[in-house]
């Protein structure tokens, strides 16, 4: 999938803009998610997953081609963590999962 | 930011009315969401790109009582970010700390 299919679906199911305009909107959306990642503030979509910052000290690693020992300098790193809702979208439960659950009295346990 | 604080944003940028902004918001997220599913990629230029990652079964164990628990096979999104953005995150050090509040709220 890529951005111009975002702009088709928004096109297509929320209805009232044109495409230009359901472009625009799609592209100021992912520009305010980076303008706030670039503040250095991270973005918690619920349902969806969070944008973690986290900063990392200096430390040594190697040049993985030579093998030469190198220093890796401080940064800061974004990852994406999925949210558990995300998770069991892309996991649907089986219905032997879902029996063996209810047969061992399990209701709602998180998998971490 | 949480996607509330998103959507009222993108009311904020736009000639449009909150309840119009969340309808994009939400749309743009179920879009992503369904590409998942179906085990699809997703690539936004100058943002990053999110693949799904098969994993294999293994035995886990429940931590509380250290029985061994077995974990079935599963798929997770993996997000890669993008040139542009890994820069712009990492520039971000020099305006101070992590905003936003720190990842251990247990709140995902």
């Amino acid at each position: 999938m890529t951005k111009a299919e975002i702009v088709q679906a928004l096109y297509s199911k929320v209805g009232g803009f044109s495409k230009k305009e359901s472009a625009d909107i799609v592209d100021l959306v992912f520009d305010m998610m980076k303008e706030t990642l670039g503040r250095g503030e991270k973005i918690k979509i619920s349902g969806f997953g969070n944008f973690v910052l986290r900063d990392k000290r200096q430390r040594p690693g190697r040049n993985p081609q030579t093998g030469d020992p190198i220093q890796i300098s401080e940064r800061r790193v974004l990852t994406f963590k999925a949210s558990q809702i995300l998770k069991l979208a892309l996991n649907p439960k089986t219905a032997e999962e879902l029996a063996a659950e209810a047969a061992a009295g399990v209701t709602a346990t998180a998998s971490e | 930011m949480t996607k509330s604080e998103l959507i009222d944003a993108l009311a904020a940028r736009s000639n449009l009315t909150k309840a119009r902004a969340e309808l994009v918001v939400n749309c743009v997220f179920d879009a992503m969401t369904e590409a998942l599913q179906r085990g699809e990629g997703i690539e936004i230029r100058g943002f990053g790109s999110f693949t799904v990652r098969p994993y294999k079964a293994y035995s886990g164990r429940n931590p509380r009582t250290g029985a061994p628990v077995p974990v079935p096979p599963k798929r997770l999104p993996f997000f890669k970010v993008g040139k542009d953005l890994k820069e712009l995150v990492n520039n971000s050090r020099h305006l101070g700390a992590i905003k936003g509040g720190d990842d251990d709220d247990g709140d995902d």
